[in-house]
């Protein structure tokens, strides 16, 4: 109740993102699928991007000048876009090694080892 | 219990409201996404986790990174995901199971990533708790405007709401951030072409040397996209001559 009633602040938005970036790198770590890690890798940009709108925004702040403004908004749509891009090249990457391997467990990717 | 629920309802404030929702919603499905096996609803919860963060960003007041979540994230990024599970997913590849080692490992490393990263949230005072104008935002009818629907019951009570309510009660505190709550994809388009219309009247002039908005970074995001677009059509591509010689 206490949550519902109180106005949110910059502070929850960043345990929320942080939730999303714990879960992404513990889906990194433990996922052996490849495509499981290329989603970790999607919730950890964003609970990133989650901080930068948070910080950029004017309402969740006593004084509303003190955000970073538009700066936030536009560094995250970087973010998204870089993200879109990241994407693609793994997925290929992806995809060759399921065209050579005829595998996607990237515990079986040891062919460098020493 | 008709007036205890009333008086329950405008004590609510709904902008908490919306974000505890979202805010469940994204976490719940990001945890999910962790500890599935199965890759196909992993793709899905993604969908989910991702689709409820954009609801978050809308009520952040970034209303035009929610809509670029929606569209290049959940609608482009997420379908390319998708089409890989959907080339690779075939019979064990479905489901791969990770030792249980490692999920303790896991567990402890990323538990304890947590707790540093939301104490060290909640530690900054300036963080902590908005504007009490927030609530007008987003709700646009503030709280005080509830207080005829108490008197009046909810039925009649939305002629007095609707007829001056929110003219007479609200106007003077709903007007200020409702001018401040413009949307923010004109003033973001001309910051990436290199003009800050938002910080025009900036007056510290150690802040002055910031504003030259983001025409550079945009330009090399939109090569880079293109490269790297090219570059993975390349990757990805049929090798017919390679596997014409195995044949």
């Amino acid at each position: 109740m206490n949550l519902l009633t109180e106005p949110i602040g910059i502070s929850h938005y960043l345990v929320v993102g942080a939730v999303l970036f714990v879960s992404g790198v513990v889906c990194m770590a433990v996922k052996r699928n490849a495509l499981g890690v290329l989603m970790g890798i999607e919730l950890v940009l964003n609970g990133a991007n989650l901080n930068f709108v948070a910080f950029g925004s004017k309402f969740l702040q006593k004084n509303g000048a003190n955000s970073i403004g538009l700066d936030g908004s536009l560094i995250a749509v970087f973010v998204i876009v870089l993200a879109a891009a990241e994407a693609a090249v793994a997925l290929a990457i992806t995809l060759n090694y399921y065209n050579n391997h005829a595998t996607v467990d990237v515990d079986r990717a040891d062919e460098l080892k020493g | 219990m008709n007036l205890a629920g009333t008086i329950l309802l405008a004590a609510i404030n709904w902008h908490s409201f919306f974000f505890l929702f979202f805010a469940l919603f994204a976490c719940a499905f990001a945890l999910a996404v962790v500890f599935t096996p199965n890759v196909v609803r992993m793709a899905f919860y993604l969908v989910l986790s991702l689709g409820a963060t954009a609801g978050l960003f809308f009520l952040a007041g970034a209303d035009f990174v929610g809509a670029m979540q929606f569209l290049i994230y959940v609608g482009g990024t997420l379908v390319l995901l998708v089409f890989g599970v959907m080339l690779t997913a075939q019979g064990p590849f479905v489901s791969i199971k990770t030792r249980g080692g490692e999920w303790v490992l896991a567990a402890l490393v990323g538990g304890s990533l947590l707790a540093v990263l939301a104490s060290i949230a909640f530690s900054v005072p300036e963080w902590q708790g908005g504007a009490p104008k927030n609530e007008s935002v987003i709700a646009g009818v503030p709280v005080t405007a509830g207080v005829p629907v108490t008197g009046g019951g909810p039925v009649t009570g939305g002629g007095p709401v609707t007829g001056g309510g929110p003219v007479a009660t609200g106007g003077p505190v709903a007007m200020a951030p409702a001018a401040s709550a413009a949307p923010t994809s004109a003033a973001m388009g001309m910051g990436l072409l290199g003009m800050r219309v938002d910080r025009l009247e900036e007056t510290n002039p150690l802040k002055q040397s910031g504003l030259s908005g983001y025409l550079l970074p945009f330009e090399i995001v939109s090569v880079h996209l293109l490269v790297v677009l090219i570059g993975a059509a390349y990757l990805a591509r049929t090798k017919r001559r390679r596997a014409a010689i195995l044949d």
